[in-house]
């Protein structure tokens, strides 16, 4: 197991250098250092040689890949591309191109993103899981069918006008909620209220459907034939058997997303002007921080494959059948 | 199983009770803690991070809001005088200029030019003035600083910078404004505006070579160790006594008093610097860039710009009164009510991020925000023009108590044609007519009521109102592409613009040579959903002379560089003026200031030898009849050559509550926050009034929820039953 | 003179491959059957007929060309607008030159802005003015006008009737001839459902769709009636332009993601070793980067790549219609992994299956065994996922215009409706059309891809069957 996950680790460590490689080759074929400076000092009156001092205080003076001027294997350490990378694998993300220290800034907004994100996937999966259950129980009724309807419907709709439509009725015309912002804290519950009942809801179609189907492979199997042959009730055949034993499936796709929660939602946080990772990134692609971009494609690469891990182990945990090799 | 749908309905009434219990006192929308809802307090928002909150950096107006409340320029605009009036801030008055020549003879103030060598201006401060507290004036017992001369651990568990239990103060001395000019020069600061001084600014390249070689290298890490700038001699500015400072330039340059009132020219204490350069700090984000140190009304004392900024007043502010004079109408508009009353009235001002549009127009409508301006969308809701075309709040808005001001911005929004393009470019007669031609076709009178809701006044030359050299009436269009009739412009008509195409040689907008509708590109930065509209107007409008319009659209950093190459054809861009002087303005123009060549800001690249004579002759004169008459001279150049297509100047209209006081608009002031008072209670009484929670949308959906469970556990019951069976 | 713009090749090029694939489907049993069993369900017919609207919309708006101009060029040879117009445009003229000046309401008279008018008198008033195109035929239309759409309305719906007529008769015809009996029982087993193919859905589909259509037609000749924009562009103009864009996302990116897709999944899954190793790192990689970011560089990549070569994409169109088939590229690039783990997870275990086990041991070559067994074998598992991804590519495009990186401002899209229509809410009244009609039109479009979608999967995925 130990040995497998360290191997596992090594593994991660070529992806994450071709993500960084890939990562740069698009910024840099889209922007040069000049583009990056101009950015950032500004648009008045800028100097030839205030792009250049820009450019050397944070590194950019350098080549990109390969520097022809150097000797040895300085011709590959050298760059602009070594330099930025290497220190990205100690988890050192330095300070961004605005001169802030990014590991700071993460670490205070990541709060926000996860205020969201829990909720919505905990009690998404609470009330999914038993919409889903209600609706395997009248399976093949007309019940079954016109709930599959409005779920296909549901996720038909366009998660905009989900958005669009709750901000619209809870805060403009019934004053319910504030209609956006944030604070520290706790003082924040009354800014998650309407961003986690949009999201909830955004997801009931897709992850409804989802568990039905988990539910009826599962209720259609022999073992749960047998229990019903047994004379259990159908209630508890659902519960003691279809429930638990989908419960893997269901684990194992949680376990997945899990780390990717902290990576935020880009589109409802800036809807709602909150101020989590989802927003930052926008904001660094926007402004054209590059430092910030590379750390936080390089966070949801590890994240990522952080994720994968998690759901082998996960694997093994609920089922001891399967042995990691 | 019937256990889910119960457990559903206890949750979501769970919730509607706590809602209701959490919030029972105040609206439940409000965006702000329950506890200050009776606070002294303003409210408003900015919508992207400021970049820069060091005087020496920051040039933007979004960075101005904060700055200007805080740093103190020794000179700032009068709030309610018009045209505007420079008067002193921290300076004892307006310094007047001496003129010295090559010998350093004083000359009189009517010498020429030419003859001048050096302008002197002698800046005298007030005493007395304080800092606001900070713990870079900190001192310990011994009487050192305190904070000086942190090592690696003493800044363990530092944040932020309220971290540092202590702070102390000082007085504000003529050292720190020559300390700032001198940080001005800094080349690892890159101040925007160091290539215009190194032009004025006696001594100013030299400084910052001097620097340069005074300073330390850098440690891999990347701060750089304190460079004590006192030390270094400039002749540009000089401390001559402890309250005293003097400003050398080069030859006679009188727009320098105007950015004396800029925060480029704000006092910066030598400790602030000390500070901030120790080992660890920049780490921490502690820098001048995010702590602003100033001895203004107010302190940054809150900077969570992916939240908020809060300003808090200043309790060392040395207490400057409300000014006394004002224009004819602004006793009647209530401005004059707080005269002699010491400034600031409110004790803080909360500044919200806020990205998008309509959660801050609807915030606003809520009362959440004291002070708006008006998006296009919101514009009808919010205006009606009266059956003269005066605008005037609409009914549900003066309802709410609201009040509108508006003003003609001191800023130009312009179509540039690429002078050396050769097919819009050049000085030939031909090209000329062609511009002209398209100067009639394109109708930016159109424009500003589609795209602007009539917010905005069409150009007729570079100059906007309330600028010395602009001119209303008659005397004032642009002949080119309006006639005077029934006492207002009116745009040529469509037909002569025709006729000018066909001398230009394009015949219905056919290019001869190809037989095929005439091409021309427009470069532009467009790239959201609302521009499409625009930019199918624009297509519209070259279409009415048969010429296809081709967009370019791009991103702002290609299209200055395209800009910058001289590779456009046609574009679109605005200007905002730094001071009130056509200077300014006419700048935009000026040969040797071309895009391509001089790097300057005239995108245009026009260059016109009549033009730039007049230019030089009107740059270092006081505003003055001869003045005026070269300038008008210089405007009908300009409109001969049409390099522009004039567009317009816009206008802006705010909007602001009835608790809220003492708001003018001021195109050249940042510093206004000051001045304004609010009346807290009337507030919380409109926004309970307001937003008064609507419930039974929450008892409805509460209801449906148990109506639907209901049925739903009678059949699910029934159908357990039946299967037992 | 006709214009051939990329995404229109390759359009046409799927209507082909999906023709040819139709073809070859019939002539092999294990895709008949399954796809007979998609025609014989009572939803599938249906959605297939709305998503048939649809495809012909996106059809005729993919025939561009250059109108001609009036006139005679110098030599006497024909001049040629440089406009691009569709098929589509063609038959939507009345409805594309019919601008207002700002918004109005659907089926309004007038303007939904107040404007000073100066009347005949010389007085000057603050009013809503009356539409130049919408309604202007009313002399009086606050008393006119609900009679008038309510006339024109019965009249659409006798021409509706009256189509669907025809086409009912022409259907009813056909199958009488293929079941070589009378017109009348044939009619008759229709209506009672007494066949396979439930015709009865079919028809009752047509017909709620043609007289709904014609209804529209002859109400959008005197009215908007789904309103004007703020430019007074004909609202249902745009959205029926809108489902170009979004066909084109949905089936092109799946398109072109396909080829390397299922090469690099059967290799992967079929050879082994090192191939798997290599082709798994790339899609660990790829995956491993958050989907935004590499769309919004790609974009901005491509906006550089056309300022840089700006002779090649003169006008507004290619450059759009550039923007469109990149986003495709690269939605498909970030996309392509799931499939290609699927095709390798299940080539893994049809190389253990006995046949091709017997054709390696008879010395088949490799490539051939692929062609001729795996290939096919995985055919349903392209298929499934290709129109489950359909959908969910068309809700994509939405979100991408919402952060500025979805197709070509210029362009019509739902997502740049949506965009925009954000803020004409916060408008009081409020203007609600625009963001109305994009939400119906993409959701009937989605909502039927979905149903379709899963009548698709449960009739190929044996997994699925019966339950």
């Amino acid at each position: 197991m130990t040995a497998y996950i360290i191997r596992r680790l090594l593994y991660a460590i070529p992806i994450l250098i071709g993500v960084n490689l890939i990562t740069f080759l698009l910024f840099f074929v889209v922007n040069s250092p000049d583009d990056m400076a101009r950015m950032h000092l500004g648009m008045k009156r800028v100097t030839p040689e205030a792009i250049e001092t820009w450019k050397r205080e944070r590194g950019y003076h350098r080549p990109l890949f390969l520097n022809r001027d150097a000797n040895g294997a300085e011709t590959l350490t050298d760059t602009i591309f070594f330099d930025k990378s290497v220190r990205l694998f100690a988890f050192d993300f330095g300070s961004s191109d605005a001169g802030r220290d990014i590991g700071y800034d993460i670490s205070q907004r990541m709060w926000p993103s996860l205020a969201i994100a829990v909720p919505v996937l905990v009690v998404g999966l609470l009330i999914n899981i038993s919409l889903a259950l209600f609706i395997v129980f009248f399976r093949a009724t007309y019940i079954d069918i016109a709930a599959v309807v409005l779920l296909v419907a549901m996720m038909s709709i366009s998660s905009l006008f989900y958005i669009i439509g709750g901000q619209y009725v809870l805060s403009k015309v019934f004053h319910l909620v504030p209609i956006s912002g944030y604070d520290t804290g706790l003082a924040a519950w009354k800014f998650l209220i309407l961003p986690v009942i949009i999201g909830v809801i955004g997801g009931v179609g897709t992850g409804t459907r989802w568990y039905r189907t988990l539910f009826i492979e599962e209720a259609g199997k022999d073992y749960v034939r047998t229990a019903r042959a047994k004379g259990l009730s159908e209630r508890l055949v659902l519960f003691r058997h279809v429930l638990r034993n989908a419960l893997i499936p269901i684990l194992t796709g949680v376990v997945v997303v899990l780390p990717l929660l902290f990576m935020g939602s880009l589109i409802t946080e800036s809807f709602f002007g909150i101020p989590g990772l989802g927003s930052y990134t926008i904001d660094a692609i926007n402004n054209q921080d590059f430092a910030i971009v590379r750390a936080m494609v390089f966070l949801g690469s590890v994240l990522y494959i952080l994720g994968l891990l998690m759901t082998d182990i996960s694997y093994t945990l609920v089922d001891p059948r399967v042995r990691l090799s | 199983m019937a256990r889910w749908p119960q457990a559903l309905v206890g949750l979501a009434l769970g919730v509607m009770t706590l809602g209701l219990t959490a919030c029972s006192e105040g609206p439940w929308n409000n965006p702000y803690p329950d506890p200050e809802a009776i606070a002294n307090v303003v409210y408003s928002s900015f919508d992207e991070r400021p970049k820069h909150l060091d005087p020496a950096r920051s040039y933007s107006s979004n960075e101005y809001a904060f700055l200007a409340q805080i740093y103190e320029p020794p000179l700032q605009y009068h709030f309610l005088l018009r045209p505007y009036t420079l008067v002193p801030l921290t300076a004892e008055a307006v310094p007047v200029a001496r003129y010295l020549d090559a010998e350093g003879r004083e000359l009189p103030e009517d010498a020429p030019a030419e003859s001048i060598a050096v302008s002197e201006y002698l800046v005298r401060i007030q005493p007395g003035i304080l800092y606001q507290p900070h713990p870079a004036f900190a001192k310990d017992e011994t009487g050192g600083y305190r904070y000086h001369d942190l090592a690696g651990e003493d800044l363990r568990g530092v944040n932020v910078l309220a971290d540092f239990p202590a702070s102390g103060t000082r007085e504000l001395v003529a050292a720190d404004y020559v300390h700032q000019i001198k940080r001005l020069a800094v080349p690892w600061l890159h101040s925007p505006i160091a290539g215009v001084m190194q032009d004025h600014i006696l001594d100013f390249k030299d400084l910052s070579e001097r620097i340069e070689a005074a300073a330390l290298p850098s440690s891999p890490g990347g701060a750089r160790p304190y460079l004590d700038l006192r030390e270094i001699p400039f002749a540009g500015a000089e401390v001559v006594d402890r309250y005293t400072y003097r400003v050398r330039l080069r030859g006679k340059y009188p727009q320098f008093v105007y950015w004396l009132a800029m925060p480029f020219f704000a006092p910066m204490p030598w400790e602030a610097e000390r500070f901030y350069s120790q080992p660890g700090m920049a780490e921490r984000n502690l820098t001048l860039d995010w702590y602003p140190i100033g001895t203004g009304p107010f302190w940054l004392s809150e900077n969570n710009p992916n939240l908020r900024m809060v300003l808090e007043r200043n309790r060392n502010f040395r207490g400057e009164r409300y000014p006394g004079e004002g224009m004819p109408e602004d006793a009647a508009a209530g401005l004059l009510a707080d005269v002699g009353r010491v400034m600031p009235f409110i004790d803080r001002a909360v500044f919200s991020l806020e990205k998008e549009d309509i959660p801050y127009w609807n915030k606003f409508l809520q009362g959440y925000y004291d002070s708006s301006g008006i998006s296009s969308d919101a514009f009808d809701q919010a205006i009606q023009y009266g059956s003269q075309g005066e605008a005037a709040l609409t009914p549900a808005m003066e309802e709410k108590g609201i009040r509108l001001l508006t003003a003609v911005q001191a800023s130009i929004f312009y179509m540039g044609f690429n002078m050396r393009d050769p097919v819009v470019g050049g000085d030939g007669e031909a090209t000329r007519l062609l511009r002209r031609a398209l100067s009639i076709a394109v109708d930016f009178d159109e424009y500003i009521a589609i795209f602007a809701n009539g917010r905005g006044q069409a150009a007729q030359g570079p100059i906007p109102p309330g600028i010395f050299g602009h001119r209303d009436g008659k005397t004032g269009i642009n002949p080119y592409v309006y006639r005077w009739q029934d006492g207002r412009a009116v745009r040529r008509d469509i037909d002569e613009a025709r006729r000018l195409l066909t001398e230009a040689g394009y015949p219905g907008g056919r290019s001869p040579e190809t037989g095929r509708a005439l091409s021309l590109f427009f470069d532009t930065t467009a790239t959201g959903p609302d521009d499409r509209a625009r930019l199918n107007w624009f297509r519209k409008q070259f279409d009415k002379l048969g010429i296809e319009l081709v967009i370019r659209a791009t991103d702002y950093n290609r299209f200055q560089e395209k800009m910058r190459e001289g590779t456009g054809q046609i574009f679109m861009w605005g200007w905002n003026a730094d001071y009130p002087d056509p200077e300014n303005f006419l700048f935009l123009l000026y040969g040797p200031n071309a895009k391509v060549d001089g790097g300057g800001e005239n995108a245009a690249n026009y260059s016109s030898p009549e033009f730039d004579a007049r230019f030089e002759r009107m740059k270092n004169m006081e505003n003055s009849p001869e003045r005026l008459a070269i300038i008008d001279d210089m405007v009908d150049i300009a409109r001969r050559d049409a390099p522009w297509i004039w567009g317009f100047h816009p206008k802006s209209y705010s909007l602001y509550h009835a608790w809220l006081a003492n708001l003018k608009p001021n195109e050249m002031a940042n510093n206004t926050l000051k001045y304004r008072r609010v009346d807290p209670e009337l507030r919380q009484a409109k926004r309970t009034a307001w937003n008064q929670p609507v419930l039974w949308p929450l008892w409805l959906t509460g209801g449906l929820l148990v109506a639907a469970a209901v049925p739903a556990v009678v059949s699910l019951r029934r159908r357990e039953r039946s299967r037992a069976l | 003179m006709p214009v051939v713009l990329i995404t229109d090749a390759l359009i046409f090029l799927l209507l082909v491959l999906a023709v040819g694939f139709g073809v070859y489907a019939a002539r092999h049993a294990h895709l008949r059957e399954p796809w007979g069993r998609v025609l014989r369900s009572r939803i599938g017919v249906a959605a297939l007929v709305i998503l048939g609207f649809y495809v012909v919309v996106g059809l005729l708006d993919s025939l561009h060309f250059n109108p001609r101009l009036g006139e005679k060029g110098a030599q006497g040879e024909t001049l040629y607008s440089p406009q691009v117009l569709s098929v589509l445009d063609l038959v939507l003229t009345p409805l594309r030159e019919r601008q207002e000046k700002t918004y109005s309401a659907p089926f309004a008279t007038h303007l939904f802005a107040k404007e000073t008018i100066e009347l005949p008198n010389g007085t000057v008033v603050r009013d809503y003015p009356r539409l130049t195109y919408g309604g202007s035929h009313l002399r009086d239309p606050q008393t006119e006008r609900l009679p008038d759409i309510l006339l024109t309305s019965l009249r659409g719906l006798g021409w509706g009737l009256l189509l669907w007529l025809a086409v009912a008769m022409l259907i009813v015809w056909a199958f009488a001839r293929r079941r070589g009996e009378g017109l009348r029982p044939t009619f008759d087993a229709m209506l009672a459902g007494g066949t396979a193919v439930p015709w009865r859905t079919l028809l009752l589909t047509l017909a709620l769709l043609l007289i709904l259509g014609a209804i529209a037609a002859e109400l959008s000749l005197k009215y908007h009636i789904l309103g004007t924009d703020k430019v007074g562009e004909d609202v249902l103009y745009q959205t029926l332009k809108s489902i170009r864009t979004g066909l084109v996302i949905g089936t092109l990116t799946t398109l072109i993601m396909l080829p390397a897709a299922i090469l690099l999944g059967i290799m992967a899954g079929y050879f082994g070793g090192l191939a798997d190793d290599i082709i798994q790192y790339l899609y660990t990689t790829l995956n491993s980067i958050p989907g935004v970011l590499l769309i919004a560089a790609a974009i901005l990549m491509l906006q550089i790549y056309m300022a840089n070569n700006e002779e090649a994409f003169a006008s507004l169109v290619e450059r759009a219609d550039l923007r469109l088939l990149f986003l495709c590229i690269i939605l498909g690039v970030t996309s392509w992994t799931g499939l290609c783990r699927l095709l390798r997870g299940e080539s893994l275990k049809l190389r253990e299956a006995d046949y091709v086990q017997a054709a390696t041991a008879l010395g088949v070559g490799r490539f051939t065994v692929i062609g001729r067994h795996i290939l096919p074998n995985v055919l349903h598992i392209v298929l499934i996922t290709l129109v489950l991804d359909f959908s969910g590519l068309v809700l994509a495009e939405a979100v991408l215009s919402y952060i500025n990186i979805g197709v070509d401002p210029t362009m019509n899209s739902w997502g740049n409706m949506i965009n925009s229509a954000r803020l004409e809410l916060a408008r009081e009244p409020v203007v609600w059309w625009s963001l109305a009609a994009a939400f119906l039109f993409m959701f009937t479009l989605v909502l039927f891809a979905n149903l379709f979608a899963d009548v698709v999967r449960d009739a190929f995925d044996p997994r699925l069957r019966g339950s």
